[in-house]
């Protein structure tokens, strides 16, 4: 593991008006990591992943993406950082007027300069990793939700990524897709030396896919280890997570975070 | 109520300042692409804004402002006649929709059709988190997005305006024709001789500004768009409203400044 981080939220508090989401952050993401991010269905954990890119600022404290300070990066900067970091949502966020096709060449024709030919190639290769060869004419309404969440990851692909930020990638699957999208995102990540982050609050993908698992809760991290020494956590509300009981110190619904975008 | 009329003005005031706001975006997003050496936006957008912007809105302001110009000129013709000067029609109906009603009734008319439009497809995109998709890959949503529609409803409404003058024109010289007994030729004459230059040039910058104020106001609902579906109805709603508002209420405000500073 090395021992600069490829991504430091350092201290990171961020506050939507009354509401404190994140309450003093501080996480660092290593070059190959599988990072998990565990917690409460709008407890904060895709606001992280806004933080990392740029979309949201911290109220305080310091987004660090290698050496670069996140949040005092200029448009063009943080544009530039951004193509570096790829993005798959909760519901794939395909451009719905767009064919897969155009949906992945969008990235790449926008940002960089590359002959039709290449771009063609590229697409057809991504496709290829995810599984989903074949579909270029096909707009996003013709897909199922697993389908439509491997072209998302196909089109993060596209820019050749190093570090790939899931949402919820398998929220609302069935348990056959929701294993498909984890062996890929464990295939993948091993193939292109990718770095990535996941948020999910499920507990069997998270365990089959990490390399590492944090726990946010009440706005803190409280728990970050290893997947084996994560399920022996003494950590009470660690432990009422992995176990899903009802008795514990978990009882109050979070705050919605994303709502307060 | 106090509280209430305060809470209302400063509301409003921070729409504007985030719309004007918005614009700026734009134009420094536009900015940062020209000076990396590349388009300003994708030209296939921006054609396929215009085809739907102004071909696709040139039946309803030809029809519009055809049985406009028929019935103002029926109607003022009526009162005229009863002093003899019906002569006076096409003067009136050329000054008035040369620099007022052409681009007046053409901004209402592409507020509720395409100002609708605009802010129902990007609030879909917003709900759906296409938009925070775009800027996460790093192209700037709003030279994506917004630029191509801002420069297609700027541009298209002087076109659309002026098809508008033309049909008020049409639909005028057909009434007073039939009920006036004013001959083609002798109506085509006032009109021309009643058209001045600044007037026209008035009335097409009045619709280039009309046409940037309601593609900013639409775009702007459909960006900050919250709520789901609901959310995407209410703001189509609330923006045709403010367009339509803004348009009549700058419309007047620029009457007022041109009749002072003209005299």
């Amino acid at each position: 593991m090395s021992e600069t981080p490829l991504v430091h939220l350092e201290n990171i508090v961020l506050r939507f008006g009354e509401k404190t989401v994140l309450d003093g952050i501080d996480l660092k993401v290593f070059s190959g990591d599988r990072l998990v991010i565990l917690g409460q269905s709008g407890g904060g954990k895709s606001t992280m992943l806004r933080l990392i890119l740029g979309i949201l600022k911290p109220t305080m404290g310091v987004v660090r993406y290698r050496h670069l300070q996140v949040q005092k990066l200029s448009r063009s900067k943080l544009n530039l950082l951004r193509s570096r970091v790829g993005m798959v949502y909760q519901y794939s966020a395909l451009i719905s007027s767009m064919t897969v096709r155009e949906n992945l060449a969008l990235p790449v024709e926008e940002l960089v300069r590359k002959p039709r030919k290449e771009i063609d190639a590229l697409i057809r290769e991504n496709l290829e990793i995810v599984g989903m060869s074949g579909t270029e004419e096909k707009v996003p309404s013709e897909l199922s939700g697993g389908m439509r969440k491997r072209v998302s990851l196909a089109r993060a692909l596209m820019m050749q990524p190093e570090l790939i930020l899931f949402d919820e990638p398998t929220a609302g699957l069935d348990p056959v897709i929701s294993s498909v999208i984890d062996e890929l995102i464990i295939s993948l990540t091993k193939k292109t030396n990718t770095t990535s982050v996941i948020v999910t609050h499920e507990m069997e993908s998270a365990f089959r896919v990490a390399t590492r698992m944090a726990m946010l809760y009440q706005g803190k991290i409280i728990e970050d280890a290893s997947p084996d020494r994560f399920r022996l956590s003494a950590n009470p509300v660690v432990h009422q997570f992995v176990t899903g009981t009802t008795k514990g110190p978990i009882t109050e619904t979070p705050l919605n975070a994303d709502s307060s975008k | 109520m106090l509280y209430r009329i305060g809470y209302l003005t400063g509301r409003t005031l921070e729409h504007i300042g985030s719309i004007f706001w918005l614009f700026l975006n734009t134009l420094e997003e536009i900015a940062d692409n020209i000076r990396r050496g590349r388009l300003p936006f994708r030209w296939s957008m921006l054609f396929a804004q215009t085809d739907r912007t102004g071909v696709g809105s040139i039946p309803l302001v030809l029809m519009v402002s055809f049985f406009l110009g028929l019935t103002m000129a029926l109607l003022t013709g009526y009162q005229l006649e009863k002093f003899g000067t019906e002569r006076l029609v096409p003067t009136l109906i050329s000054i008035a929709f040369t620099r007022e009603l052409g681009p007046l009734l053409t901004g209402i008319v592409l507020a509720a059709r395409i100002g609708a439009a605009y802010t129902a497809e990007l609030g879909t995109m917003q709900v759906s988190e296409e938009v925070e998709a775009i800027e996460a890959m790093g192209i700037g949503p709003l030279r994506f997005l917004v630029a191509p529609r801002l420069v297609a409803i700027a541009s298209l409404m002087p076109c659309l305006s002026v098809l508008s003058v033309v049909a008020a024109l049409v639909g005028s010289g057909l009434i007073s024709w039939v009920a006036l007994n004013l001959v083609p030729d002798a109506y085509f004459d006032a009109v021309v001789t009643s058209l001045i230059v600044s007037d026209i040039v008035i009335g097409l910058f009045k619709a280039m500004f009309f046409g940037l104020l309601i593609g900013l106001i639409a775009c702007y609902q459909g960006l900050t768009v919250s709520g789901g579906a609901e959310g995407v109805g209410k703001a189509t709603t609330d923006s045709v409203v403010i367009s339509i508002t803004t348009v009549i209420g700058f419309d007047t405000l620029f009457n007022v400044m041109v009749t002072r500073i003209t005299g």
